[in-house]
């Protein structure tokens, strides 16, 4: 079984919501990278997304386009980061699932096919690819299907009714719903519209419903508790990364997790 | 109203061939649907054609002039060359036209706002141009290092009200510029268009775009029927994102006697980064939204391009150009940092027009194309812009 479907069956059981921290990869190193897998899931992630820096991301703020600068600058290459993957989740006692976040352009010069089937046997459990929408997915969807690879698609505010019906009749693992217009990076308040937002959904779909974009503090993570099956925290963990070192980036997952309890 | 189309691509889903799509986040897809919607309405609306035809003849000047250049003829020594003359527009480049069109869109849509990204500037003053016309707001989003290069142009854009917002990310260019506009759409979607300056993202952008600026090949067709009693041998366009020479090849698609040369910038060498010949050197890739040719390193991380040139400094160009690369319907070539000053040079000393550092590029290749052929063929440059804007940095590097 996908540890996707693993980690949301058992959080159903249990009445539990998961806190997912979202994680670019080699910033400021891979291995750092590496050892924070399992130093987040100890400190109460359940689900790990692992940005792949790219050079020219459309979809994300400045903060997130900063630290992909810093993984490219620092020589990032994506062989480097499969490899990383691997020793982690090849640990016995690793079942964190870990689904990548990663531009089409990365996945294009690969080859689809390869890049699903090296994912694949890295250990990762599922992908994001912010820049595909559905009508451009079918065939990359297929493939993933092929290979038990989540393909996790995006619902967003200004995403019509009809296109939500085509979006998680493709999508698997988990709807990733966008809840605001814009590129990630923190917001002060989440909008209220998103409520409404993931009822419809819900009328649509039974696949979990995580949150993510502006998400940023406990409060946001309390509220989010009681409409949503995740929560994704991006911008704000890149932040303390780069003011704290990685201890701020424990400590912050531990605080953040607790709100969900 | 545009001629006949001669071609049938883009399809419903703007693939031309394999290149074009949409490879946007979703937040996007509601501002492009909406736009691919009023495009096609306002295609086929004679009050919205017309407007745009009164604008582009009344304010931009058109149409523009089809020119004899008789002494960079005698000069290269072989065919005929014609300039078609799109410096000489209002704002002084090609880019006026298909701002103008997107702008009067802005208005069929409701939308009370405009951005977009520049390189040389020529688009970002077309874009404050036509929001000063039309009465929008408009906010310009532009590498540093253009906006070092191409002071005046940020003068002109200020001076229309436009706020001109420099971009500090990346290489500091175009590329910079069109990630930091798209992300600005997205952040206002719902109120803001984003006029893309080229045949560049997501469709419906290539095809509205080329459409827009179709209206040089058509001028131009019709143009060399009454000037010269028939087509033209070749005809010869610098390419960037590749506007101005889609809007000039658009309508001798079909006509297959005339061969049809794109060219790009050969940058200081043909080594990676030191260059932007895209589809000479580039592959098949994604980026800001569309499938085309790319320069990108093994990994998909979009290569580092250099040109004297920042209107041709980018490291895409548009889907439909790959198309045509791949059906060998154009050919594609580049010219060099250094070259295109000579033809900088020769042009200003020759025929006294003062050429944009693109324009030169393809001045270069014009000469070459003429010198190998016979004195009755005829070969017609698509004049992109002037140099106002490049006499800066022409002068500093001549000096330095
Ligand atoms: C005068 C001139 N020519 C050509 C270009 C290149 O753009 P495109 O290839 O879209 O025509 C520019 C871009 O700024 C320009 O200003």
């Amino acid at each position: 079984m996908n540890l996707v479907d693993t980690l949301f069956t058992r959080l159903r059981a249990e009445g539990r919501k998961a806190f997912m921290p979202f994680l670019t990869a080699g910033d400021p190193d891979v291995g750092t990278t590496a050892r924070l897998f399992s130093q987040v899931a100890a400190a109460g992630a359940d689900l790990i997304e692992l940005g792949f820096p790219f050079s020219d991301p459309i979809a994300d703020g400045p903060v997130i386009q900063a630290s992909y600068t810093r993984a490219l600058n620092n020589g990032f290459k994506i062989a480097n980061l499969f490899a990383a993957i691997r020793s982690v989740t090849s640990l016995p006692n690793f079942t964190t699932p870990i689904v990548g976040m990663v531009s089409y352009s990365l996945i294009h010069r690969r080859g689809a096919e390869a890049f699903v089937s090296t994912a694949k046997d890295s250990g990762l459990s599922g992908l994001i690819v912010p820049d595909l929408v559905a009508d451009e997915a079918d065939h990359f969807a297929a493939l993933c299907r092929k290979s038990d690879m989540k393909l996790i698609l995006l619902v967003t505010p200004t995403t019509t009714p009809e296109r939500a019906a085509k979006i998680v009749k493709l999508c698997s693992g988990f709807v990733y719903c966008v809840s605001v217009v814009g590129i990630t990076g923190e917001r002060d308040k989440l909008p209220a519209e998103l409520t409404q937002q993931l009822a419809r959904l819900r009328t649509m779909s039974d696949l979990p419903l995580c949150v993510g974009f502006g998400v940023s503090r406990p409060e946001h993570v309390r509220h989010l508790k009681d409409i949503a099956d995740g929560v994704i925290v991006g911008s704000a963990l890149i932040k303390k990364l780069e003011q704290g070192g990685t201890q701020a980036v424990i400590d912050s997952v531990r605080e953040l997790s607790a709100a969900l309890r | 109203m545009p001629t006949v189309l001669t071609q049938t691509v883009p399809d419903a889903r703007g693939r031309f061939g394999p290149y074009g799509g949409r490879y946007v986040p979703e937040t996007l897809m509601f501002a492009i649907e909406q736009l691919t919607d009023a495009y096609e309405s306002a295609k086929h609306d004679p009050a919205f054609q017309a407007e745009f035809t009164r604008l582009l003849n009344e304010y931009v000047g058109r149409p523009s002039r089809l020119y004899f250049a008789e002494r960079l003829t005698k000069e290269a020594g072989g065919a005929r060359i014609f300039l078609k003359r799109e410096d000489l527009n209002h704002t002084g480049a090609h880019k006026i036209n298909n701002a103008i069109g997107q702008a009067l869109l802005t208005k069929r849509m409701g939308k009370k706002r405009i951005i977009a990204e520049t390189g040389a500037g020529q688009h970002g003053v077309a874009s404050a141009t036509a929001a000063a016309l039309l009465g929008y707001p408009c906010c310009v989003y532009m590498g540093s290092e253009d906006v070092r290069r191409q002071e005046l142009n940020v003068f002109k854009m200020r001076a229309m009200g436009t706020e001109v917002i420099p971009v500090e990310s990346g290489s500091k260019t175009l590329r910079d510029a069109v990630n930091e506009a798209m992300r600005e759409w997205m952040a206002t979607v719902e109120t803001t268009h984003y006029i893309i300056g080229s045949v560049i993202g997501p469709h419906p952008f290539p095809m509205m775009v080329r459409d827009f600026q179709a209206v040089i090949g058509e001028e131009t067709k019709q143009q060399s029927l009454e000037q010269i009693g028939r087509l033209p041998d070749v005809v010869v366009a610098c390419v960037g994102g590749g506007s101005n020479a889609a809007g000039m090849f658009y309508p001798f698609v079909n006509d297959k006697s005339v061969e049809l040369v794109g060219v790009e910038a050969g940058g200081r060498n043909n080594k990676y980064g030191e260059h932007a010949a895209t589809i000479s050197q580039g592959k098949p890739g994604v980026l800001h939204g569309t499938f085309s040719y790319v320069l990108q390193d093994d990994d998909g991380q979009t290569a580092p391009v250099h040109s004297i040139s920042a209107g041709l400094d980018y490291p895409g160009v548009g889907p439909e150009h790959s198309y045509w690369k791949d059906q060998g319907r154009v050919r594609y070539t580049s010219v060099n940092d250094a070259e295109s000053l000579e033809g900088f040079r020769v042009c200003c000393r020759m025929e006294g027009i003062i050429p944009a550092l693109e324009t030169a590029h393809g001045i270069v290749e014009t000469m070459r194309i003429a010198a190998a052929r016979k004195k009755t063929d005829v070969v017609v440059l698509c004049f992109s812009g002037r140099g106002d804007k490049d006499c800066a940095e022409v002068a500093r590097l001549v000096q330095g």
